[in-house]
């Protein structure tokens, strides 16, 4: 256990206190106290940036199940390093802000700051983790946080279904995720991340290659809310904003993102990987900034947007893939879109944070999110406002902010695609800039509809509940840092080039570098007149045109019908599901004990023939056989003819009758057999059931005692019959086809010799084999407790009822 | 008495402690039939959930019993003493079981008989 490893459970260790602190300190906000933990991780992290910038890695070794290869071994390098910044770091804010957002008197705070600092502990185990297995757990607690954090106000049925579903999705893809990494421990014999990229070109190689890929993928893109899994983000906007802007924007989000950057180095090298990761990122691109123009809300528009910069990101981690197919280092474009990732992923935290923040104070003082009903707050809630324009044209990828530098580097990347040569690239590639561009101009538009429509136009009071007004400092405080950091990223980019964006694209693309190498990373805001530079002018050019004559083409978004949406897909999918498997148990759980016997017994014939004739074990072979005497023969015909008494007569009566006489013929048979032991126990047993079964017949209710013959149902017969052709066909063919001599010669000399006794049976029953003897007198004495159990105890059953 | 003959007779005849149970019980069914619920009882004042608990730890001590001879689980020996009054006599330890499971079949017959008996 290392200071390292300390760390990463710290938040977990916090949780236990919440509920305490806020039990003993009921006038203190529990967000203080809370506020020292990522605090002090963001501190404790920021000493590892010299190490990391270094290229150096740090790795905490600690043993939890050895024999299963799972260590909670922590690994530092500039990919987890990054991600461990933004968790620790927005999480200050977030604490900052949900103490001044969630009130102390109303809310149930120690179980909000519980969840809170659980996801926040499990999301930096996700990040530091080396071990598969132990990524997976931290990973699922992620999920079930999530789920927790999303259904916090669990009185309201819409945040119940939006924590349903998330779950359901997120954790479909770890499932999925699991099978994955088990499926490359089959192929490399270890769960360790780094010794799996050691041997990456074995994986590559191998047969269950694709498999563990596709599965990992699925993990990662549900959890990044990728197409067609994007479709939980928007529902679990029913969450409490810091929530939202925590989990849902900054963190939780890119834990699929930084699983993929992870395991670049694995599985990059294919061309699967490639078309993959950046065809559904451009997917959801475009995809999420269309359904984003067509919000109302607030919290849905930056939903959608998440999802398509989410997209944004995937899609240059997987044009960066196409880096490691060029050697040359120096003329290696590709390498710059896994730059333009990085750089984006921190971009996006930084800005949708001050956005959705933005969105919740709105909320707050207005109480409400659709914008048809807000308008004109610029003069009420100024500062408010200032923060929405810069995130807001941040977000569309305009100048001076941060968001125009990666969109540029994005536009570079994706028009440098379509010159690669491999994998068809240069016949579909085209369509990669064509979808990145329109993407970025419904960005573009929704960006603008943020903030315009909040923020301009004429207030509407009369649709307040409300009257609004500026927020209190200390709510504005996160967003204020935040929107400052979109400010300083934006005009000195280059603070972060090597002390995190470099060392991060080194775990990235650990391939490319030889020792002593580093990647070169310069970004600035003027490229001269490149195509990119054009692209960007097309962008606000059409956006702004097409914001002004909105009216006239948001019809186009009726020709969507709700019907084919994949909300609609789901609801139906878990609906059917539920449906269907009503269905099927009420099709087969009758209830019946008659279609139970029914399905046992021709379950148990078609197994038991299915066997005896795939292993040609039916053999007849009459050597052994012994000579039939008349007696039985006589006996014989007296058996069937009882028991075709007790299977067609219509009277119950001559059924039990028939019934004894079939048992007195077994005794008959037993004495021909020359069991006179069994004869006596038969005959007497026999006389006991008859009498019992007398008993009941005399107590069978009036009214079902009409007499009927048995009704004929010819399913029925062909199932006995079925089964006592295959019991005859058994007894035959184990009788022909004996292995071993019987042990019982042993027993007549034996049972005297050994035992005292010349009554063999009884020698073996009380002697030889007593231990079963004495645990049938138990079934017996059972039997007769239960019975007397029965009928005395019946009476204060039905008092009970 | 024949039932008691077929049970003592049980290791070298045929008998033994099940079916001398049964005819011992059917005999006290005779009874039943002859006379009421009521008199049996009176004549025979058992109560046979016991008798079958009792017969169930006759049968499992002698497994137990083994035991202190080092021998495994329900090792059974015999061995021929000399009574002062019956003579000379083969005894077994089976013969103790034997009597474990005639106690248990005479306890849950009777069980059984005598609740239905009395539910009606």
């Amino acid at each position: 256990m290392t200071a390292l490893h300390l760390a990463i459970i710290a938040p977990f260790l916090a949780a236990v206190f919440v509920p305490i602190l806020y039990k003993m300190f009921p006038n203190i906000h529990t967000g203080w106290f809370v506020l020292a933990v990522p605090a002090v991780l963001f501190a404790y992290f920021l000493q590892y940036l010299p190490v990391t910038s270094n290229k150096e890695t740090v790795m905490a070794v600690l043993d939890w199940v050895p024999s299963l290869d799972i260590h909670f071994n922590a690994y530092v390098d500039g990919l987890g390093l990054l991600f461990a910044l933004l968790i620790t770091g927005i999480g200050i804010l977030v604490v900052l802000y949900s103490i001044y957002y969630l009130s102390k008197k109303t809310e149930a705070l120690h179980t909000f700051y519980t969840f809170l600092l659980m996801f926040m502990g499990a999301m930096l185990g996700v990040v530091l983790s080396d071990n598969m297995m132990v990524l997976y757990m931290f990973w699922e607690i992620t999920s079930l946080s999530s789920f927790l954090l999303i259904a916090y106000w669990y009185e309201r049925e819409k945040s119940l279904y939006g924590a349903l579903k998330s779950m359901l999705i997120t954790v479909l893809g770890g499932f999925s995720m699991l099978v994955g990494f088990v499926l490359l421990y089959s192929i490399t014999g270890t769960f360790s991340i780094q010794e799996t990229i050691a041997l990456s070109s074995e994986v590559v190689s191998h047969e269950l290659f694709l498999p563990a890929m596709l599965t990992i993928l699925l993990g990662a893109f549900t959890k990044s809310a990728q197409f067609p899994f994007h479709i939980w983000l928007p529902d679990a906007m029913e969450a409490p904003t810091p929530v939202s802007a925590y989990l849902h924007s900054a963190t939780m989000v890119k834990a699929g993102i930084y699983l993929i950057a992870r395991l670049s180095p694995v599985f990059a090298v294919s061309g699967e990987w490639l078309w993959l990761v950046a065809g559904f990122g451009i997917t959801t691109l475009f995809w999420g900034s269309f359904s984003a123009v067509r919000q109302t809300d607030l919290k849905s528009i930056l939903a959608f947007s998440t999802v398509s910069q989410l997209g944004m990101i995937l899609s240059m981690l997987g044009v960066g893939a196409a880096a490691l197919h060029f050697d040359n280092l120096d003329e290696n474009l590709y390498v710059g879109a896994t730059t333009a990732a990085i750089f984006h992923l921190i971009n996006h935290a930084t800005f949708k944070g001050s956005l959705f923040m933005m969105a919740g104070i709105v909320d707050h003082e207005t109480g409400t999110r659709d914008i048809r009903r807000l308008g004109g707050l610029m003069t009420v809630m100024p500062i408010t406002f200032t923060i929405a324009v810069i995130g807001g044209f941040s977000m569309a990828g305009l100048p001076p902010f941060n968001g125009f530098l990666s969109k540029e580097m994005f536009f570079t990347a994706m028009v440098e695609f379509t010159e690669f040569q491999l994998f068809n690239v240069d016949t579909f590639g085209i369509l990669f800039p064509v979808l990145a561009w329109i993407a970025s101009v419904f960005t573009f538009i929704y960006s603008m509809m943020l903030i315009f429509k909040t923020f301009t136009g004429k207030m509407q009071p009369e649709k307040l509940d409300v009257k609004p007004h500026e927020a209190p400092f200390g709510m504005l405080l996160s967003p204020i840092i935040l929107v400052s950091l979109v400010l300083v990223f934006g005009f000195f980019p280059n603070i972060l080039s090597y002390t995190i964006i470099e060392p991060a694209m080194a775990s990235i693309l650990p391939s490319l570098l030889q020792e002593g190498e580093q990647f070169y990373v310069d970004i600035y805001f003027w490229h001269g007149w490149t195509p990119e530079l054009y692209m960007t002018l097309g962008v606000i050019g059409t956006g702004v045109l097409l914001y002004l004559g909105m009216k006239k083409w948001i019809g186009v978004y009726r020709l969507f019908p709700e019907g084919l949406s994949f909300n609609r897909l789901y609801d139906q999918t878990i609906i059917q599901g539920e449906r269907m498997s009503e269905k099927v148990i009420g099709w087969h759980m009758t209830g019946y004990i008659k279609d139970y016997l029914l399905y046992i017994f021709s379950f148990f014939t078609a197994a038991l023939l299915f066997t005896l004739f795939y292993k040609g074990a039916f053999v007849v072979n009459t050597e052994n056989v012994a000579p039939i005497s008349v007696y039985e023969l006589i006996l014989a015909g007296v058996l069937i003819v009882s028991v075709g008494i007790v299977m067609f007569t219509k009277s119950r009566l001559k059924a039990i009758i028939g019934l004894g006489v079939a048992g007195y013929t077994v005794a008959l048979f037993f004495v021909i057999f020359r069991a006179p032991d069994l004869a006596l126990t038969q005959l007497i047993i026999e006389t006991v059931s008859v009498a019992l079964f007398l008993l009941c017949f005399y107590h069978l209710p009036q009214i079902s005692k009409n007499l009927e013959s048995v009704r004929f149902q010819a399913g029925n017969f062909i199932i006995s019959a079925a089964v006592g052709l295959t019991i005859t066909l058994i007894g035959i063919a184990a009788s022909s086809s004996r292995l071993f001599d019987s042990i019982s010669g042993f027993f007549p000399e034996a049972s005297y010799e050994e035992a005292g006794g010349k009554n063999m049976v009884n020698v073996i029953l009380v002697d030889f084999r007593g231990f079963d003897t004495m645990l049938e007198i138990l079934v017996l004495g059972i039997a007769a407790v239960g019975i007397f159990a029965m009928i005395k105890l019946r009476m204060a059953g039905r008092e009970q009822l | 008495m024949f039932s008691v003959f077929i049970f003592f007779n049980g290791h070298h005849e045929p008998g033994g402690g099940f079916i001398g149970g049964l005819m011992t019980s059917s005999a006290v069914v005779l009874l039943l039939l002859a006379y009421d619920l009521e008199t049996v009882k009176r004549v025979l004042p058992f109560d046979f959930k016991i008798v079958t608990a009792a017969g169930l730890l006759t049968a499992v001590a002698t497994g137990m019993g083994s035991f202190l001879f080092g021998e495994p689980f329900l090792s059974q020996t015999y061995d021929y003493f000399t009574f002062p009054v019956l003579g000379e006599l083969e005894l077994a330890t089976a013969l103790l079981f034997d009597i474990g499971v005639y106690l248990v079949v005479i306890g849950i017959t009777l069980t059984i008989i005598q609740t239905i008996g009395e539910d009606r």
